[in-house]
């Protein structure tokens, strides 16, 4: 009797909860493939992009800014009108860069906020577990936030575009600036245990050959000290380190390298070169610092001179809160303004396909260094860099511009010049015909 | 053998780290029962204490002091507030709201400092020192193998020479006859919780500058290496606690650097297994006639 | 009296037939349950149950929209895991932090097996039929390997040990990553809806269907082990231990078959993840998994099947309703620097200890409380008359 009791009630709830969670949901869609009249994610009034981002958890820190840096160019692009009468409603889902976390984010994304693409999905193990879901549904997959060489994929899946310089392209940069500048010296490599650190020093062996490069290390992020790694590159006799390590990891190697009273030339993937984090992570150690050579494709926070930190700086008072001011930010705005580019090219009737052909009809020009290698058959995103060097504390950019592909291609010197922002800093781009 | 000496040096200061964290573990275990998963959580709300008032009054000692006695209150403040509210119908709801203390601690730290790394300082020259032209340990190792052997050294006078001390060990092994003779179970226990509240707090500042910097999860890896470390001592014993920590550390160390650092976690699990297997209460366990 | 000498009414004004059990009862009483007030086959019991469930979901799945099939199939797939675990620290009193190990080793064996099918050019929803039990199987065998290694561990020791496990699985991605791929993992080949669904078909559905099937088949089975004999066993020992051994229970094998049927049902889990996701990666079975899984089977209700029911829709809903509740906060761009993502987590965290010191017994404990208030405001008027 007790045992029904408890039962009943339990069933009881259990279907409530079925139902009511399913009357909480919309409606179910059409049973079509969708019709053409309706875009999702796309009113007369309104644009929307998803994201997936590590805001909190042991990956957050540094990443966590840049999507407000991305909302706050929309906000301003928004006060001024939008594009093409339409404001750009940008929806932020926290992952934690946990790839679970991420699957049922997108889901919810595209199934359920129903977003017009995905923008600038960040992070290579948790957004290539979507890849999948994404190119089933055919949504816009826009500028992902990695430099992993798998959204360079047209034929496999066709609506995923890279952003950044992919890490070989990045390692070739690196090691070919080495072999000119250090010739002869004791080259050695290390790198994160994973895509990115693979990637980086395949890059570097195009360029050195396989036993070019002396002594590899690698590290995992969950060890907490760089001391055996260093230790084997000073018993080994290395003059450059070409490294392609995080900031916090990069900071642990120069911590590690003063304790051993060991000083090469360390050259750093941009991915971990950013001079204020470092500085904020040595704390008073930031003399080590001192040149350091690194690799960007952005103009660098602190370079009042350039006119696109001082859009981006005016931008970032007005619709960010005034949040401080640093690599990030200008990353996540180059993206905000690239999109903006994207939504003005594929016109005011706007759809999905539209979009993609829009990106792929390439020629944006932009804050980043490098050009824009979006074609029909490249994906990949920008493919130049520029070198960069920390002294007397403050971190600039020098010397021309590189570009290369990710396979056999020289490093060649890009040499269009800088665009400027236009006045208001809305992009005017046209739509492709 | 410069290679060695710096993965063994490096091998026992981690260790010895984990091993204060460890022995905050288990002055818990002994006092309630209960595996801490808030510990970590805790030490981070402690150092990021310490290390902003460093930062303010450029002070380390000052900014160590803050942290011992905020971890104090903190441990009080945690036992007192909730601990002993929780049911004991089930050993596992201490580790549920322990685990749901660690998500809240941690996410407000997040809110109010932000994701971002902060800078934790070593309040020593980063120079290692050089003994015969190789290079030896650095003034900060042997700050940390000092601070934690004084904690020891200081915990094991308190238990065994001091009144307090054999009130915290009657409660926690007869309560019910200590109530009878006087002990308040219910104070000891609190002072229990507070005093690993403040080891775990002294480790955790000790740890940070070692790691990136203070950030809300910097003490996610270093609890899972304490927690190993305990159990392989042994939960009972606070010289296990110690000895487990420190083994732990040169494992990880020394298979960081000759093998792998991927293989760092199979290599735990090995020797987890192996102590385990001959001696299923850790190695300082003590024997118990149980066999049928 | 077959059972026990221990007087108990129910069972007494049932069993008082002339000439005491028929011979078929007799014959049958030591695989089926004696229950107090239950009749016939468990098996048949928890069959009804399952189809009346199978029915249920088949109507829901249809009402409800793409996004909410793909939240019922990851319950399911928890689900799956949560009914072993539950049973494992519930009934057998063995604490796993590393089930999210035993759902990998599922995960991966599952894509490997579809993607070798795939490459071999072996189409066809059929093989599922061979992938999934095949990882169910290396589950169990991983499940035995620590099972017999943890047999004679108890409490923060075991727990010690399986924490390492779960720690272990990016270590082997890694190390192995020719076969593994180390930390993107592989995507994994699913065939999609059979066409005789009807072309509009969303693959959601089709999933949920597969997902709730195996957590269905999950249960019925793990119900059915827990009124057996060895169901009984598990309790006797995280009972005492040295009564169980003194009544002839071999308390080792029962520890690993425990482990073992846990580690199967984490297998199929895991299997079920690989499936709906398309994707595995080491990232997605750590540690955070297991404490969650822990967080799942605690809040629903410690050892109970429909506790584990509660703790998957946790697992799953609690996650979102928090997000969800937070979301429509509009903050400045300063304050919602910080308080985005870390709102909600700290909302989680506050319900879980809010959650556990109102319902100590989880949320199956509290409704068998309101149980127990209903029965005994039922059962009073008629006390009094007796009296």
């Amino acid at each position: 009797m007790h045992r029904i009791a408890v039962r009943g009630i339990a069933i009881a709830a259990c279907l409530a909860l079925a139902v009511t969670t399913a009357a909480c949901s919309d409606e179910a869609p059409s049973s079509g493939g969708g019709s053409t009249a309706n875009v999702p994610g796309v009113t007369d009034t309104e644009i929307t992009f998803g994201t997936h981002q590590p805001l909190t958890g042991p990956a957050s820190a540094g990443y966590s800014k840049i999507s407000p840096a991305t909302k706050a160019y929309f906000d301003y692009v928004n006060a001024a009108g939008g594009v093409y009468g339409r404001k750009i409603k940008y929806l932020v889902e926290d992952d934690g860069y946990n790839p679970a976390n991420t699957q049922t984010l997108v889901r919810k994304l595209v199934l359920e906020d129903k977003v017009f693409a995905i923008l600038n999905g960040l992070g290579t193990p948790t957004h290539t577990g979507v890849l999948d879901f994404i190119k089933s549904q055919n949504v816009p997959d826009l500028f992902v936030a990695s430099g992993s060489r798998s959204w360079n994929q047209p034929d496999k899946y066709p609506t995923t575009f890279g952003y950044q310089p992919d890490y070989t392209v990045e390692g070739k940069i690196m090691a070919d600036y080495v072999k000119k500048t250090y010739p002869g010296q004791v080259v050695c490599h290390l790198g994160q245990d994973d895509d990115f650190g693979r990637d980086s020093l395949a890059g570097v062996e195009r360029v050195f050959g396989a036993s070019g490069v002396k002594e590899k290390q690698k590290y995992v992020t969950s060890m907490t000290t760089l001391a055996p790694q260093i230790g084997a590159f000073k018993t080994a006799g290395c003059q450059v380190i070409i490294s392609g390590t995080i900031p916090g990891f990069t900071a642990r190697g120069l911590g590690a390298a003063a304790q051993l009273g060991y000083k090469p030339q360390w050259v750093v993937s941009s991915v971990g070169a950013d001079n204020l984090t470092l500085s904020g992570l040595l704390g008073a150690n930031k003399g080590l610092l001192e040149g350091l050579i690194s690799v960007g494709y952005l103009p660098i926070a602190v370079d009042e001179s350039n006119p696109w930190i001082q859009l981006y700086k005016k931008i970032n008072a007005s619709n960010n809160g005034n949040a401080p001011f640093d690599n990030n930010i200008v990353y996540g705005m180059t993206v905000g303004y690239l999109t903006v580019q994207a939504l003005l090219k594929a016109g005011k009737n706007l759809t999905r396909e539209g979009l993609v052909k829009a990106i792929e009809s390439g020629g944006f020009k932009n804050a980043a260094a490098g050009p824009y290698r979006f074609s029909k058959t490249d994906h990949s995103g920008i493919g130049g860099m520029q070198m960069g060097k920390i002294s007397g504390g403050v971190q600039a950019a020098f010397g021309p511009v590189y570009e290369t592909d990710d396979g056999d291609g020289a490093v060649k010197e890009y040499t269009e010049a800088a665009t400027a922002p236009p006045s208001n800093g809305i992009p005017t781009d046209t739509a492709v015909k | 053998m410069e290679f060695f000496i710096l993965v063994t040096i490096d091998g026992i200061s981690r260790g010895m780290i984990y091993a204060a964290f460890a022995l905050a573990l288990v002055l818990i275990w002994r006092a309630a029962r209960v595996v801490n998963f808030a510990q970590g959580a805790m030490a981070v709300v402690t150092s990021y204490a310490a290390y902003k008032i460093a930062d303010a009054t450029d002070s380390y000692v000052l900014g160590f002091a803050v942290a011992v006695v905020f971890g104090l209150l903190l441990g009080a403040a945690v036992e007192r507030g909730l601990m002993r509210f929780v049911g004991h119908a089930n050993p596992l709801n201490d580790v549920i709201i322990a685990l749901g203390l660690a998500l809240f601690l941690t996410s407000v730290i997040g809110m109010i400092f932000g994701g971002e790394y902060q800078p934790a300082n070593q309040p020593f020259d980063t120079k290692a020192m050089e003994a015969g032209g190789v290079s030896w340990m650095t003034h900060y190792d042997l700050f940390i193998w000092g601070t934690v052997a004084a904690v020891v050294v200081l915990l094991g006078l308190l238990f065994t020479r001091t009144a307090v001390g054999l009130r915290m060990r009657a409660a926690a092994f007869a309560p019910e006859v200590s109530r009878l003779l006087g002990v308040s179970v219910g104070r000891m226990l609190t002072l229990g919780w507070a005093l690993a509240a403040a080891v775990g707090a002294v480790a955790g500042v000790l740890i940070l500058p070692t790691e990136s910097g203070l950030h809300p999860h910097a003490m996610d890896i270093a609890f899972a290496s304490a927690f190993t470390g305990a159990v392989v001592g042994g939960l009972d014993s606070p010289v296990g606690s110690v000895v487990g920590g420190i083994m732990v550390g040169l494992v990880l160390s020394y298979v960081s650097g000759y093998i792998a650092p991927s293989v760092t976690p199979i290599a735990v699990l090995v020797v987890l297994l192996a102590v385990l297997l001959v001696r299923p209460g850790g190695i300082f366990s003590s024997v118990r006639a149980r066999a049928v | 009296m077959t059972t026990t000498d221990r007087p108990q009414p129910s069972v007494q004004a049932k069993e008082a037939q002339p000439g005491g059990l028929s011979p078929l009862r007799r014959m049958t009483s030591g695989l089926t349950a004696r229950q107090p007030g239950g009749s016939g086959s468990t098996l048949l019991r928890h069959l009804v149950w399952v189809l009346v469930g199978a029915v249920i979901v088949y109507f829901v799945s249809y009402g409800i929209e793409p996004f909410r099939n793909y939240q019922f199939a990851t319950v399911a797939a928890y689900l799956c895991v949560t009914v072993g675990l539950t049973m494992l620290t519930g009934l057998n009193g063995q604490l796993s932090l590393g089930h999210s190990a035993f759902m990998a080793v599922g995960a991966y064996t599952v894509a490997l097996l579809q993607n070798e099918f795939s490459d071999r050019n072996i189409l066809g929803n059929w093989t599922l039929l061979v992938s999934l039990p095949l990882g169910v199987l290396a589950a169990a065998l991983a499940g035995a390997l620590i099972g017999v290694c943890a047999a004679r561990l108890r409490g923060p020791y075991l727990a010690g040990v399986t924490l390492a496990v779960a720690l272990v699985v990016p270590a082997f991605t890694t190390y192995f990553s020719s076969v593994f791929n180390a930390d993107q993992g592989l995507s994994v080949y699913v065939e999609p809806a059979p066409a005789a669904l009807g072309p509009y078909f969303p693959p959601e559905r089709w999933q949920a269907w597969i997902a709730i099937l195996c957590a269905m088949i999950t249960l019925l089975l793990v119900a059915n082990l827990i009124r057996s004999r060895f169901g009984r066993s598990f309790k006797a020992v995280r009972d005492d231990e040295i009564a169980a051994k003194l009544s002839g229970i071999h308390v080792a094998r029962t520890q690993i078959l425990a482990f073992v049927v846990s580690a199967a049902c984490a297998g199929i889990g895991g299997g079920v993840i690989a499936v709906i996701t398309q994707n595995v990666s080491p990232s997605v079975f750590g540690l955070t998994l297991s404490l969650n899984l822990l967080l799942a089977i605690v809040l629903g209700g410690l050892g109970s099947m429909f506790g584990a029911v509660w703790g998957a829709l946790l697992l799953v809903f609690l996650p979102y309703l928090t997000t969800q509740m937070t979301r429509d906060v509009e903050l400045s761009p300063s304050l919602s620097r910080n308080l985005e993502g870390n709102l909600p987590l700290a909302l989680f965290g506050l319900i879980l200890i809010i959650m556990m010191l109102l319902a100590p017994t989880g949320i199956q404990g509290a409704f068998r409380k309101l149980g127990m208030i209903i029965r005994r405001r039922m059962s009073r008027p008629r006390r009094s008359e007796a009296n």
